[in-house]
């Protein structure tokens, strides 16, 4: 185990989640004191979080707290940000993520991400999802590549809306469509975790009520960490919520207990709304 | 007087008509300060109201005047000729007129000035000078009417800012519409000289025609004089099609390596020295292209057993090539910028590599954008003149063999119109025709490229 | 809803194809790693292929060029011999005289000073070196330009108390003398094909062993107009001088116009049809091929206006038109960047729209339209196809004096000296226009560069 951090002392060790009375299975990733810096400011104060197999776990917490930072560090897409750096430990499996010989292309492979606005490209249906299995060479022929597709939508929920078009562009789906469209791409790859950016932020009630509901069923066969700034969502996706405040992970346990009895008096202020 | 001594001292008299002006409406104003009545506007508007009316319409006789003087004067001397002196052709009126008016300007004459020569030469003296004497008067007083009267006019409720803002309006739209008549003079100066052109000889010959030969002797007399455009037209193709696969693959991929893998250090000196290449003025192009490049082709060549001319179509075209480099470059890096985030990451994060989100998801993004560049930079590369008139060999033959001299529409052009300007005989003429060609066809790419490229900024706004 | 776990059996089934794939994706690392490292590799290949190019052009022309800069010169005692100069005395202008008279008296004196032999007191000069040459007229006058005996003759009108004296001058060797001691001629080419006779080459590699004959920095090259006698003092003067005239009326005419019109267009005009079209046709008319203005010019200014053919006044219409859509561009985008919370605080506190745009608006956006101007002229300075269809391509030998004259541009100079016969010498003398030409883009690029930092604002 990993230092406890000075601000997470009481709450936030992994210890403490074990005492909740939830579905306990194998730790799927674990971060340990983890650190990011923008240029010379730090973002994240060293964060310690384990995450189960096939949970549903939600990180909530004012703007600007580092929660799309921290979930960006699981999949090491804050790689991409030239001025970024991360210190610390992150596990996949146990095996360290940042290590050198660990390749980021295997370890997006088996972390898929959702972003905030449905990100789509500019292809067909078809070839939005057969991009990922196509790129890593999981299929042999046409057949396979069908078969993937197809299934991937299904679990989507969006097979039956576009079957008839899948040469249409991606782009002309409505914007719930659009973020299912992205979930499908990411599970046509057969990830084991899958992160969600805020994935109902651009979208109308009805579509994320859809969204949610996807998410719950996908949770069975995928760990998923999602962030988002909607508390209600966080309730009712959730098995266990991450509250976040100025880059420090303030209180992690189960979803009803943060809910209903936080323990730390930031998270209370702001469950009920004293900030935000 | 002179011109620049008149428009000196007009423009004196507009600042002191300002002055004037400021003063009366400053007297105004402390007239009316206690009465409850306003002044509608500053007084420094109330003086360039007055400095306006002084100035601009006083200008405008000395432009109308100007314009006129010198040929309602020379029909005027033209007219008292003794008759048996009156030269047959326009032509020598042309050399007699300049002669009198070389006597007239006191500049004197190689030869001797003939007693009528000089009669004509001093009633244009005297002419000028009435003429000019006449228009100052006329100039004076419209100028002092206007002071008077507008210096009279200043008033509280006159609302002056509002008329001299007005006047400024004017003059910016007058200036909007210099690029109109810029636009408007080119086509028509060109389906002009081109119409004429065309009553020699007939469109048909001249579009689809496979020989370049135009002769320097009397039109039609015979047979072996040719003016078919297409030689030149499949010149120009030729060698901005080898600049396109020069400048597109190397200037793409710049773009791409510079915005997506430098580091900020190596952007930040090879940008601006890639670009350097984009000022360099065209004739160091063709120089270079003349003294480096052609020999070094031709050495090339030899080494290799292939017979490469020093001056060539594939000179001109790597030259030109390395000349577009950056129009390509530039134009993809703005365009690839363009390429939303969001995409790139959606491809990072399903485990792309960075070459593979390039290739397969943010080109295929951005190609409307790419080809839209392309097609700006073929344009420059059809219009390019220089280069070609050095580097491209100056030989109207059709050939498919880019090692051979060709010659272009840009480098005709150029042929066809230095030296005697004879603008009656096709050979001169030949020039427009093929200037419209030429103009037809960059505006085409332009417009299509420039919809194009509106297009996709706006996919992306 | 309800949650739907999956059976124990799907649960292995997605293990196994999860493997399956990573198995897969670990199979296909290899390969695409390879083609990542392709991918970049080719875009640094570009990357130093563009800046080899850069380098290159560069290279040649500097490598070429500042050679030229120095020329073979002779250092001679002149004696300015009063038996060969036989002249009266200069013309005073006396009080009682007019203007008109003194001219006429003067006249009749240069013209007097125009038939004095300088190529004797050439001669003589060399025959302090040479002992022969006074038998050898020809081969001896080979050595110095043609153009020194009217350099003399300059010093003479200016100062004719230098008669009776010897000076210690530097004459201008003529050209193939400059291009035999350069080794830009092969030295063991036989008699027939070299430039020089071999009396005359014995004699250069003599006096340059005697230290008379040296390579100086030479003024020749910007101090002359261009000369077609007198190669090796041939200049850049005449075209410098039709070059600035050309940028001044640029600058007088694209600019103020260009500025007023993007003003018009950004700030005042209603966005309809008409606008759009002005838009569209400004973009476009950037983009025409720069000879197209030519052909307008010779067409509108000298056919239909009757105006003098080479002269920079047309010279400089055409290309203030040509770089008026650059100046309306660049303004536009400017006053774009400025954003509307200044325009609507000056509207706000009562002000008009044009005062508005002229006092809040304007000021602001002057470091950019600096910059934009700047560029403009810069691009019309290097332009030389629109100024060969407007004559400008003829040879002159003089300085301008108005814009009205003929004249030449310095891009044009260097088009005209490409030309020249006398390769071997002109070569040299084209890279060293070139590089004259460049230093000045250079510098007005870097001027627009630093304007831009200087005064760069970030909203």
């Amino acid at each position: 185990m990993g230092q406890p951090s000075m601000n997470t002392l009481k709450v936030t060790l992994p210890e403490s989640a074990d005492s909740q009375a939830l579905p306990q299975g194998n730790i799927k990733m674990s971060a340990r004191d983890v650190k990011v810096f923008y240029g010379a400011s730090e973002a994240l104060h060293g964060i310690n979080m384990d995450i189960y197999e096939n949970e549903v776990v939600a990180f909530i917490g004012p703007s600007g707290c580092g929660k799309s930072t921290f979930l960006r560090c699981l999949n090491r897409m804050n790689d991409t940000i030239d001025s970024a750096r991360v210190t610390g430990k992150v596990t996949l499996d146990d095996q360290d993520i940042y290590d050198p010989s660990l390749d980021v292309v295997q370890l997006r492979a088996q972390v898929g991400m959702v972003f905030q606005k449905p990100n789509p490209f500019p292809k067909s249906i078809f070839e939005n999802i057969a991009y990922g299995p196509r790129l890593h060479g999981l299929v042999d022929n046409k057949t396979d590549l069908e078969e993937i597709v197809e299934s991937s939508l299904r679990r989507a929920g969006l097979w039956n809306e576009v079957k008839d078009r899948l040469d249409a562009p991606g782009t002309g789906l409505s914007g719930g469509q659009q973020q299912r469209l992205c979930i499908a791409r990411a599970i046509a790859v057969s990830p084991e975790v899958i992160l969600m950016d805020e994935p109902c932020s651009a979208l109308d009630p009805i579509a994320t009520t859809i969204i949610e509901e996807l998410i719950d069923e996908l949770k069975g066969s995928y760990t998923i960490a999602i962030v988002t700034h909607n508390m209600q969502q966080a309730a009712r996706v959730s098995d266990r919520t991450a509250f976040f405040h100025l880059g420090n992970l303030v209180e992690l346990s189960a979803t009803r207990e943060i809910f209903t009895n936080p323990q730390d008096t930031r998270t209370e202020d702001y469950i009920t709304g004293r900030f935000g | 007087m002179s011109n620049m001594l008149l428009i000196t001292l007009l423009l004196g008299l507009m600042a002191i008509a300002y002055q004037l002006g400021l003063v009366r409406s400053k007297g105004v104003a402390a007239t009316t300060s206690g009465t409850g009545v306003k002044m509608h506007s500053r007084p420094t508007y109330h003086a360039m109201l007055v400095a306006l009316w002084v100035g601009v319409p006083a200008a405008l006789i000395f432009a109308v005047w100007s314009l006129f003087q010198p040929g309602i004067i020379e029909s005027m001397v033209l007219a008292q000729l003794p008759p048996e002196m009156m030269p047959a052709t326009e032509n020598d009126v042309r050399i007699l007129l300049r002669r009198i008016h070389n006597l007239s300007g006191g500049f004197g004459l190689i030869e001797e000035a003939a007693a009528y020569e000089l009669n004509a030469a001093r009633y244009m003296a005297e002419l000028r000078s009435i003429s000019q004497m006449l228009m100052i008067a006329l100039m004076a007083s419209v100028a002092a009417t206007a002071l008077v009267w507008t210096r009279k006019r200043i008033h509280p409720l006159l609302r002056a800012r509002n008329q001299v803002e007005q006047a400024v309006r004017v003059l910016l739209v007058a200036c909007s519409a210099v690029a109109i008549l810029t636009t408007i003079g080119i086509v028509l100066s060109m389906i002009g000289e081109a119409m004429r052109f065309f009553s020699f000889v007939s469109p048909m010959d001249f579009f689809f025609g496979t020989t370049w030969n135009p002769r320097f002797s009397t039109v039609g007399t015979d047979g072996q004089t040719g003016f078919g455009m297409l030689p030149l037209l499949w010149g120009t193709m030729m060698i901005a099609l080898i600049a396109l696969a020069v400048a597109v693959p190397v200037g793409l991929m710049a773009a791409i390596f510079l915005s997506e893998y430098a580091s900020d250090r190596v952007r930040a000196v090879a940008k601006p020295i890639i670009e350097v290449l984009a000022g360099i003025p065209t004739i160091v192009y063709g120089f270079f292209a003349l003294i480096t490049v052609g020999p070094f082709l031709a050495n090339f060549g030899a080494s290799l057993g292939l017979e490469i001319r020093a001056t060539s179509a594939i000179t001109a075209g790597l030259v030109m090539g390395i000349m577009i480099i950056p129009f390509i470059s530039s134009l993809s890096d703005d365009i690839i910028t363009q390429v939303p985030k969001s995409l790139r990451d959606g491809s990072l994060g399903l485990g792309a590599t960075k070459s593979e989100t390039i290739r397969k998801v943010v080109l295929p993004a951005a190609l409307p954008g790419i080809v839209g560049a392309i097609l700006l930079a073929a344009s420059r590369a059809i219009g390019e003149t220089m280069i070609v008139v050095l580097a491209a060999g100056n030989s109207p033959v059709l050939t498919a063999n880019p090692f051979e001299a060709v010659s272009t529409m840009t480098v005709t052009i150029v042929n066809q119109l230095t030296g005697d300007l004879d603008f009656a005989s096709p050979q001169s003429l030949v020039a427009f025709a093929l200037g419209l060609t030429l103009f037809v066809i960059t505006l085409l790419l332009n417009v299509v490229a420039l919809v194009i490229v509106r297009k996709y900024r706006e996919q992306y706004e | 809803m309800k949650t739907t776990n999956m059976m124990p059996e799907d649960q292995l089934d997605l293990a196994q194809k999860r493997d399956r794939m990573q198995q897969r994706v670990k199979a296909s690392l290899k390969r695409r790693h390879a083609q990542e490292k392709r991918f970049k590799g080719m875009g640094m290949a570009a990357v130093v292929t563009a800046l080899a190019f850069v380098t290159l052009l560069f290279f040649t022309i500097l490598s070429k060029g500042l050679p030229a800069f120095w020329q073979a010169t002779l250092t001679l005692q002149v004696y300015f011999d009063p038996e060969v100069i036989r002249i009266d005395p200069k013309p005073e202008k006396r009080s009682d005289e007019s203007e008109g008279a003194f001219q006429q008296r003067y006249l009749a004196w240069q013209t007097q000073l125009g038939f004095v032999n300088f190529n004797r007191i050439i001669l003589d000069s060399l025959a302090r070196e040479i002992p022969e040459a006074p038998e050898y007229q020809r081969d001896a006058l080979r050595l110095v330009t043609s153009g020194e005996r009217f350099a003399l003759r300059g010093l003479v009108e200016k100062d004719p108390s230098i008669i009776g004296q010897t000076l210690t001058l530097d004459l201008l060797a003529d050209a193939n003398v400059d291009v035999w001691m350069k080794g830009n001629i092969d030295r063991n080419l036989p008699d027939a094909q070299q430039q020089l006779s071999a009396r005359t080459r014995a004699w250069v590699d003599e006096l340059q062993a005697r230290g008379v004959i040296k390579s100086k920095f030479s003024t020749a090259l910007f101090m002359n107009p261009d000369s077609r006698s007198s190669l090796a003092s041939a200049g850049l003067a005449g075209a410098f001088m039709g070059s600035l005239m050309m940028m001044l009326i640029v600058m007088f005419l694209a600019v103020p116009v260009g500025v007023a019109s993007a003003i018009y267009l950004e700030e005042f005009a209603p966005k309809n049809k008409l606008t759009d079209l002005i838009e569209v046709n400004i973009n476009n008319l950037a983009a025409v091929p720069s000879i197209v203005f030519g052909l307008l010019g010779a067409s509108v200014f000298i056919l239909w206006f009757k105006m003098p053919l080479s002269a920079p006044l047309v010279g400089g219409l055409v290309l203030s038109l040509m770089t008026l859509p650059t100046v309306i561009i660049a303004t536009r985008s400017t006053l774009k960047a400025i954003p509307p919370s200044i325009r609507q605080a000056a509207l706000g506190i009562g002000a008009s729209k044009v005062q508005s745009v002229f006092h809040h608006v304007l000021p602001l956006a002057i470091p950019g339209i600096l910059t934009g101007a700047i560029l403009g002229v810069a691009q019309a300075l290097g332009e030389t196809a629109p100024l060969l269809l407007i004559g400008m391509s003829s040879f002159v030998a003089s300085v301008p004096a108005t814009p009205f004259e003929q004249s030449t541009a310095l891009p044009v100079q260097i088009y005209l000296w490409q030309g020249n016969e006398l390769r071997n010498f002109f070569e040299a003398r084209t890279s060293a226009a070139i590089i004259v030409l460049l230093a000045l883009m250079i510098t007005l690029n870097a001027l627009a560069i630093w304007l831009r930092k200087k005064f760069e604002t970030r909203w």
